[in-house]
């Protein structure tokens, strides 16, 4: 990105703002908004989140979720917008390295603990076993959930909640997949299991 | 969403001090608040966070389990003691919500949890939970989710929570402490009925925090169950759950704790199935005399008169599940 290269969510930074196409991003380590600045609503609180292993210093809205915190402010877009009320399961991070829906968290009382999103899932460019599995299993379709559900399965496997495909479909409720990629999710979540 | 300020009190005295003011609200979890507020039902000026407060303990002895407000749903649905003595505590909390939320909400919280249905949740239409006085749409219109017992003509929403109606079979006695000290108030007597007051859901004052939820140690919470009737297998709420605690010795059921969620405007006990049970052997005939006693004074709406059905017809198998 920083090269100017084009990417999709260039372009559509880029068209929202109408801007150049390959208008760059703020990086996960900079403070500077995604968003042209006056699409950001002015922020008054100074908040320092840890994300990833990293600390971002954001002015943001007494009112801001994690979610739009991640996305708006620091300009990680991995983890997704669906509903918008927590019912989906498309922003789900964690948090203290509990799973949670980042839409119903405020970003202001995140200060201090530990925030971690898809981004910080692969490690020294190799994907996380549940990335792999996903990609093995063909475990979405149009691929908006999959942060959600990955991050999900990934804490899903860590509280030992995968002794059966019931289990982990019980499991993963709190995940929608509107494309219906349901099997595949299963699959792969077992194989990250067992392999895990 | 309207602006609010975030008050972080210090102590329990300085959190009353600050939740007793107009237009102050606490969050703990906050998973039904930041929904309420998102969609402008809810429009506070100040949001309180309890969460420095560091109540968040499960203290469970052989008497008792204590339960702080800010332990999480996760964290009590799991721990072995709730498991083994209070088996329906542990799973009414685990067929409420998604994994993700049980993370985040809080035992207080989810007592507080609005007693709502869809029109409340859309400022679009009238409703006397929002607007005093302005007109209830859901009873002459989808109700099919709604209440048929508590009801008024003033209100009909489903009291939602899972784990309140657990507590009523064990028991529960929750902590309240406010600006005038600290009193106990038994689960039963905590929500209110809609009547002519249907914006005001529980008997807390302003400002007032519940600060414990102590549930005794019996045979029956032993032998307890809870089974949730939905739409679908998961993330839902209740057509109809029943929450059943049996004391029984040798051919005899010696006491009876019976309530239902989904049916009540607040979490409903079910006395004349209790009373049905009482005394008696838990052969297959009393279970269901027992259980087709469930819903007496029910006011179905135009769309849930199925739940008189299905409220019996629950309990029964929750009878059955926990006698077998």
């Amino acid at each position: 990105m920083a090269d100017g290269s084009i990417t999709r969510r260039g372009v559509m930074v880029g068209a929202a703002g109408g801007a150049a196409l390959a208008m760059p991003l703020a990086r996960a380590d900079d403070t500077t908004p995604a968003l042209r600045q006056d699409t950001v609503p002015s922020g008054t609180l100074p908040v320092s989140l840890r994300v990833n292993g990293e600390t971002l210093h954001l002015m943001i809205d007494p009112r801001t979720s994690l979610l739009d915190a991640l996305r708006e402010y620091a300009g990680m877009t991995g983890t997704k917008k669906g509903c918008d009320r927590g019912a989906c399961g498309a922003c789900t991070v964690h948090l203290d390295g509990r799973r949670i829906v980042s839409r119903l968290t405020l970003a202001a009382r995140c200060e201090g603990k530990e925030i971690q999103t898809i981004e910080g899932l692969a490690s020294e460019g190799h994907l996380h076993p549940v990335q792999a599995a996903f990609m093995d299993h063909d475990g979405f379709q149009c691929g908006y959930c999959t942060p959600g559900q990955i991050m999900s399965a990934v804490a899903l496997i860590k509280e030992g909640h995968h002794h059966s495909d019931a289990e982990i479909r019980e499991w993963m409720s709190g995940n929608i997949c509107r494309c219906g990629a349901y099997p595949n999710i299963v699959a792969a979540v077992r194989q990250a299991a067992r392999e895990g | 969403m309207q602006p609010f300020t975030l008050t972080r009190p210090v102590d329990v005295k300085s959190a009353i001090a600050a939740g007793a003011r107009p237009e102050a609200v606490y969050i703990a979890g906050g998973t039904d608040l930041l929904q309420l507020t998102k969609d402008n039902v809810e429009t506070p000026r100040e949001i309180v966070d309890l969460e420095i407060l560091s109540l968040s303990r499960i203290h469970a002895t052989a008497n008792g389990l204590r339960l702080e407000p800010l332990a999480r749903m996760s964290d009590v649905a799991s721990h072995p003691e709730v498991v083994r003595n209070w088996p329906v505590l542990s799973q009414a909390l685990l067929a409420s919500a998604s994994p993700q939320v049980r993370n985040m909400g809080m035992m207080g919280g989810n007592l507080l949890q609005r007693t709502r249905c869809g029109y409340f949740r859309d400022t679009g239409f009238a409703c006397n939970k929002r607007f005093p006085g302005s007109g209830c749409p859901a009873i002459n219109g989808e109700n099919r989710m709604h209440a048929i017992l508590g009801v008024s003509d003033h209100c009909i929403a489903t009291y939602p929570g899972d784990m309140a109606v657990a507590l009523m079979v064990l028991d529960a006695d929750l902590e309240l402490t406010g600006q005038s000290g600290t009193r106990k108030v038994a689960i039963g007597d905590f929500h209110r009925e809609p009547g002519d007051t249907p914006h005001i859901e529980t008997v807390l004052q302003p400002g007032e925090l519940i600060t414990g939820i102590d549930i005794p140690a019996s045979a029956a919470a032993k032998r307890s169950h809870y089974l949730k009737v939905r739409d679908r297998a998961s993330f839902e709420f209740a057509l109809i759950s029943a929450a059943v605690a049996l004391d029984i010795e040798g051919d005899t059921i010696r006491s009876a704790r019976v309530a239902a969620g989904g049916v009540g405007t607040r979490p409903w006990r079910l006395p004349e199935v209790e009373a049905a049970l009482a005394g008696k052997s838990p052969d297959p005939g009393t279970l269901k005399a027992a259980a087709d006693q469930a819903g007496q004074g029910a006011r179905p709406a135009r769309m849930n008169g199925f739940k008189t059905v299905l409220l019996k017809r629950t309990v029964l198998r929750a009878l059955q599940t926990v006698s077998a």
